[in-house]
């Protein structure tokens, strides 16, 4: 007999998440969706997906575990069922994924009352995109290393500097942006912002051609652009501190304010079965062993994922969840790489081509898997904060 | 599809798991392991019959203490918990690579259990330990595959033949039997000293444990289940007895864990802990996310056999081949990360790093489990 782990709220929660899906689901769009939100490149995709967050909000799915004077549901464990009723639902994703995962919770952690009465309503409802400024030519992985800076003038800040790697900054009305605002101190000389970016003077977007062909991220130049102080987040010289609040968020291990929708792991593992059977190497034992190797790494992300949330059966509080933004990645990469594998000789076909398998699905989310184990923090940054955090191993730096 | 959010890991089980915890630490540590089993490498290796220590005098406390009693069911006088609470028993088991029939027993209670066979069940509540002994010379454990015959006794039956691969055959009171006869595969239970038991115990790499081939002549044996019923059981017991191997596995995995990362905490090099350098950082981490995948599903399979019955099966396939993988990782880097050091007696490794690569084997390997693993997904796809 299971025990009873949800309240009859949430039981009901769940229901109506179900029942809304299933009337409201959106016709399917006549272009081909990108992986990712932070791939969408196009006005009609972008009018598409806001269209489809903001239906989503109005119905309670998103934001639903934000107080209520924020614009939130004001519930308590209602996101993680409306992600997952999302996810089974397999509707397409919110488009708003940096501002619901990253300035959200981070505005609602460090911000002004002032800024959640006036930011979060019409981020939740994809009025406002936001984007993330926080890497530089310069600061990659040594991220406290960034250079932009921002001086004092006034009630204002003026903004100088370069941010790269910037998805979605082609629509984003908003940039959560760490800049420096002292040169004595490398962490202490960080201070966290909230900068306009669509019309604004000195602000310039550039798209940036990622090894796939496409666009979909950018980077920002910014020109003596002034932000007034009531748009920094937290202390002068705080900065360090918030930005660890954003990217626990953006690794996966605190659950912000919904994502929804998009392919499922183990859909992607379905369809890797579903490939090797139309290319008839099913029969192939090698085969079979690789694609049950991720198989394995599939359930076993399913099943820490639950684990994570069970005190008792976790040894310490950030060990599993800063795993996340590792397991996922390589796990995508993999299952990419291993399409690629399976279909030989047809796996040369890329994107457009009549006769790609998948549409040319494989070759295409292999080249792309390679944003995912690099951004937010490269892999082998998390295994040094693992390493450190986790194990108690000696500081990298 | 409805998961228990806390595996059904609620505070009865925490009770046995952190009651076994300290109970092993205080009487089953490094240092008493050492003592038992690697004190002498010629006696380990070179005497003429290889030696089976372990503390009966620790056994007669966990039977005490209701360890053996955990797993059988109330009617037949056990405690009737669940099967996470006996998962994190055989982990605890594993992290201190516990010398004992303890293992064997909870494996051969699953066997009895599906069978219901609750005389015997009785007996291990009282404190034998028991094993199987249903693998054949070539290391099959498929019921059909059994060399050991039955015929018809009365109310029991004489068997001959013989099984291999029993483990702790010399540590335990009875044996849990696969034979065939007329009617085809049953099971069967015979003491460990009737008349016509022949124990011939192999030479293995593994200190912590006893393994050996078990001759059966003409030996009176009493009916667990009868034929044809006995491949049933034993594939309903399977998920049952994997996930216990890869408990034990993941327990003795998070100790290499532990003490390689400790070892790259303190060893200093270059003047610095060598923790600090990422050829060794990484791989360390590396050996933690095997660990904990292997963990993660080793709780669900033993969670589906508590709450989903129908999943046990798959999840627990998947465990074993987790298990068995992390163990392979972490008995790899535990020696290499260790240095010269690691590579000798006098170091605690290989004591772990013996004990995974038998159980590793035990009852199929990773590979093994994936090829019948997809032979359902494959299927269902």
């Amino acid at each position: 007999m299971a025990e009873r782990t949800t309240t009859p709220e949430q039981d009901e929660f769940r229901e109506h998440c179900r029942r809304w899906l299933e009337k409201n689901r959106p016709p399917a769009p006549p272009f081909r969706l990108p992986i990712a939100p932070i791939e969408v490149m196009t006005e009609e995709v972008r009018q598409y997906l806001c269209a489809w967050q903001k239906r989503c909000y109005e119905a309670g799915l998103v934001a639903c575990d934000y107080p209520k004077e924020y614009g939130g549901g004001g519930h308590k464990g209602f996101q993680s069922i409306a992600t997952q009723e999302m996810g089974r639902a397999a509707v397409p994703y919110m488009i708003n994924v940096i501002g619901l995962n990253m300035a959200a919770p981070t505005i609602l952690t460090h911000g002004t009352d002032e800024q959640k009465r006036r930011l979060l309503p019409p981020l939740f409802a994809a009025d406002e995109i936001w984007c993330q400024g926080f890497s530089e030519p310069n600061a990659g992985s040594d991220l406290a290393g960034v250079q932009a800076s921002a001086v004092r003038s006034g009630d204002n800040w003026v903004v100088n500097g370069h941010k790269v790697w910037t998805s979605l900054a082609h629509f984003a009305t908003w940039m959560i942006m760490l800049c420096r605002t002292s040169t004595d101190d490398k962490y202490n000389g960080l201070t966290y912002f909230i900068v306009p970016i669509a019309n604004t003077t000195g602000v310039t977007v550039r798209p940036l051609i990622k090894i796939t062909g496409e666009t979909g991220f950018n980077e920002v130049l910014f020109d003596d652009v002034t932000v007034p102080d009531s748009m920094r987040v937290d202390a002068v010289g705080k900065g360090w501190t918030v930005a660890m609040t954003t990217l626990l968020y953006e690794r996966g291990a605190a659950e912000g304010a919904g994502s929804g929708g998009g392919a499922s792991v183990e859909e992607r593992i379905g369809a890797l079965i579903a490939l090797a059977k139309s290319m008839k190497r099913w029969d192939d034992a090698v085969v079979r062993d690789k694609v049950m190797q991720l198989a394995i790494r599939a359930e076993g992300l399913r099943q820490t994922a639950r684990r994570m949330r069970v005190e008792a059966l976790s040894d310490q509080p950030m060990r599993l969840p800063l795993q996340a933004k590792l397991l996922v990645s390589e796990l995508l990469q993999d299952v990419a790489a291993a399409g690629v594998e399976i279909a030989g000789p047809h796996a040369t076909r890329y994107l457009g081509d009549p006769h790609a398998p998948d549409g040319g699905h494989w070759p295409h989310a292999y080249l792309n898997s390679y944003g995912y184990t690099i951004a937010a923090g490269s892999n082998e940054i998390q295994r040094n904060i693992l390493g450190e955090r986790v194990l108690g191993l000696a500081k990298s730096k | 599809m409805a998961l228990t959010k806390d595996f059904g890991f609620g505070e009865d089980e925490k009770m046995v798991r952190d009651q076994a915890r300290r109970l092993l630490r205080e009487n089953a540590g490094i240092e008493r392991l050492r003592a038992l089993v690697a004190r002498d490498h010629h006696a380990a290796y070179e005497s003429a019959v290889q030696p089976a220590p372990w503390d009966e005098a620790l056994w007669q406390e966990m039977v005490g203490l209701g360890w053996t009693a955990l797993g059988v069911p109330e009617d037949a006088g056990g405690l009737g918990m669940k099967a996470i609470a006996v998962a994190a028993l055989a982990e605890e088991a594993g992290r201190v690579a516990l010398p004992s029939p303890l293992i064997a027993t909870l494996i051969a209670t699953t066997v009895l259990r599906a069978a219901n066979a609750r005389r015997w069940l009785e007996r291990i509540v009282a404190g034998e330990p028991a094993s199987l002994a249903v693998t054949n010379p070539a290391g099959s454990w498929n019921a059909a595959d059994t060399d050991v015959t039955a015929r018809p006794d009365g109310d029991g039956a004489l068997l001959d033949g013989i099984a291999c691969f029993v483990q702790d055959a010399r540590k335990v009171r009875f044996f849990v039997v696969s034979a065939r006869s007329t009617a085809g595969v049953g099971l069967y239970v015979v003491a460990g000293d009737a008349p016509g038991v022949t124990i011939t115990p192999d030479r293995i790499t593994d200190l912590t444990r006893d393994q050996a081939s078990v001759r059966f002549e003409r030996v009176r044996a009493d009916v667990a289940t009868a034929p044809p019923g006995g491949a049933d059981v034993l594939e309903q017991a399977l998920p049952a007895m994997l996930t216990i191997v890869a408990a034990d596995l993941c327990g003795a995995a998070e100790w290499q864990l532990q003490t390689t990362a400790e070892y790259a905490r303190v060893r200093t090099q270059f003047d610095r802990p060598i923790g600090f350098f990422q050829a060794v950082k990484h791989p360390l981490v590396d050996m933690m996310v095997d660990v904990d995948r292997a963990r993660s599903l080793m709780y669900a399979a033993a969670c589906a056999l508590d709450h989903e019955p129908a999943d046990a099966l798959r999840l627990a396939r998947m465990a074993k081949a987790a298990a068995s993988d992390a163990a392979a990782y972490c008995s790899d880097r535990s020696i290499q990360l260790h240095g010269g050091i690691g590579f000798t007696w006098e170091c605690d490794v290989h004591l772990y790093v013996k004990r995974q690569q038998h159980n590793r084997l035990l009852y199929g390997d990773a590979a093994w489990h994936r090829r019948q693993l997809a032979a359902v997904l494959g299927a269902a796809a």
